[in-house]
């Protein structure tokens, strides 16, 4: 009977959200099984590149601007919260351009973004350095460690562990992207991708054409957000972020390095990159404990494998990356008793 | 983190707009979506506009979820 099974991975983490919110995998026939992928940022954000910026909060008038689920996630020594609380100033922002407001508020600190994020919000940042260079900030500075999601897509796809049949693909990563990134998954490795939003229907609608595809034997890609997604996604937002950002090889949490899969300033607008500005000594990066994080982030783990879940580690404190964000696969885990 | 919510594009000015969530008032960036009218829907994540939502796509879904809730409450009678 095992044969049987389809097995689906959500990559989004809003998905994973949405999805135990709703209760949707004790709604499902038997046969089908849901597993979480890699699409929370803070959570496939390596453990260096956290202990870069918590080393670069710890400098004389530096001012760390972030998004909230940022703050909690553990480095190898201490977090930002704990930075914050023992003085560094380190600011949670809606929005980056939020931090440009702070940056000329501040003209003789210096104002790192502290960016992570897939291509939903990479390219608001960056908008945002075009907008900095336009206002002729200098005391700006973006920490980028923005993701590429589809050659980590590719490898999970192409992964002889896993062994997923198909793909519930992120809508708002899709706003952006489009379809085309999908064609080389659904043609070359033969999984059905299907887009879907992040309601309830949404969600349940996407399971059923991805099954559908499966049960004929097609391997495409289709749309089940249309009131968002288009084949071409946001053309001009891909263009803005290719005018500031480069690929360039990156460590993903679980999943190591993945070529092309991360982005870094342009020559151009090396001026805004903290990376360059900010020469810091990191600490050997030491992963938690017993803490199975990166197996969760490839689906090949679930919380409940993990000894320290809801034990050790709970939202309350945390241990590894995927408790601390509000989308994390353990943090639903815990808060909807998946 | 790739949470992005629908507004209502109520008024333009230069790059930014002001948006109406359901009564709440934002100023966002139009940044990365220029091609914006007024009374236009757009999808918002991080203060920009990173997409346009069919208003008739996004009628008809929550028609549905009605729907949906509605067959819901008369399987609960």
């Amino acid at each position: 009977m095992k044969e049987d099974k389809i097995k689906l991975m959500e990559v989004c983490g809003t998905h994973t959200m949405a999805i135990a919110r709703a209760g949707i995998k004790k709604l499902l026939p038997s046969e089908i099984e849901l597993i979480s992928g890699p699409g929370c940022p803070v959570c496939v954000t390596s453990q260096a590149d956290i202990d870069r910026a918590i080393e670069i909060s710890r400098i004389d008038n530096v001012i760390i601007t972030t998004f909230g689920d940022m703050m909690r996630v553990p480095g190898t020594k201490t977090s930002f919260e704990d930075m914050k609380r023992d003085g560094a100033d380190i600011r949670v922002v809606y929005s980056p351009l939020d931090a440009l407001t702070i940056s000329e508020d501040n003209p003789q600190k210096r104002v790192v973004f502290m960016g992570v994020g897939f291509e939903t919000t990479s390219p608001t940042v960056a908008a945002t350095i075009i907008e900095a260079r336009k206002r002729g900030l200098r005391n700006f500075f973006v920490l980028s460690n923005f993701k590429v999601l589809f050659p980590a897509l590719e490898a999970l796809a192409g992964s002889s562990k896993l062994k997923v049949d198909g793909f519930i693909c992120p809508g708002h990563v899709s706003v952006v992207t489009g379809t085309i990134p999908y064609a080389k998954i659904a043609s070359h490795y033969k999984k059905p991708c299907v887009i879907t939003g992040f309601d309830e229907i949404d969600i349940v609608k996407g399971i059923k054409r991805l099954v559908e595809q499966i049960k004929s034997h097609r391997c495409t890609t289709e749309i089940e957000y249309r009131r968002a997604v288009t084949e071409d996604g946001n053309i001009e937002a891909r263009r803005v972020l290719d005018s500031v950002f480069d690929v360039k090889d990156s460590h993903w949490r679980g999943l190591g390095m993945i070529k092309e899969s991360g982005l870094k300033l342009k020559n151009k607008y090396r001026q805004f990159d903290a990376e360059k500005e900010f020469k810091v000594k990191l600490p050997k990066a030491i992963l938690p404990k017993g803490c199975i994080c990166g197996e969760v982030l490839q689906g090949i783990k679930g919380p409940r494998d993990c000894k320290l879940f809801g034990k050790v580690c709970t939202p309350r404190k945390p241990v590894g990356p995927c408790m601390v964000s509000s989308e994390g696969t353990c943090a639903a885990y815990y808060r909807y008793g998946e | 983190m790739c949470l992005a919510v629908p507004a209502k594009v109520k008024s333009i000015e230069k790059n930014m707009a002001v948006v109406d969530f359901g009564g709440v008032y934002k100023r966002i960036s139009l940044g990365i979506l220029s091609d914006v009218k007024q009374n236009d829907y757009v999808l918002v994540h991080a203060g920009f506009a990173i997409g346009k939502v069919k208003q008739k796509e996004a009628e008809d879904t929550l028609k549905v979820l009605k729907e949906l809730k509605d067959v819901l409450k008369d399987e609960r009678r």
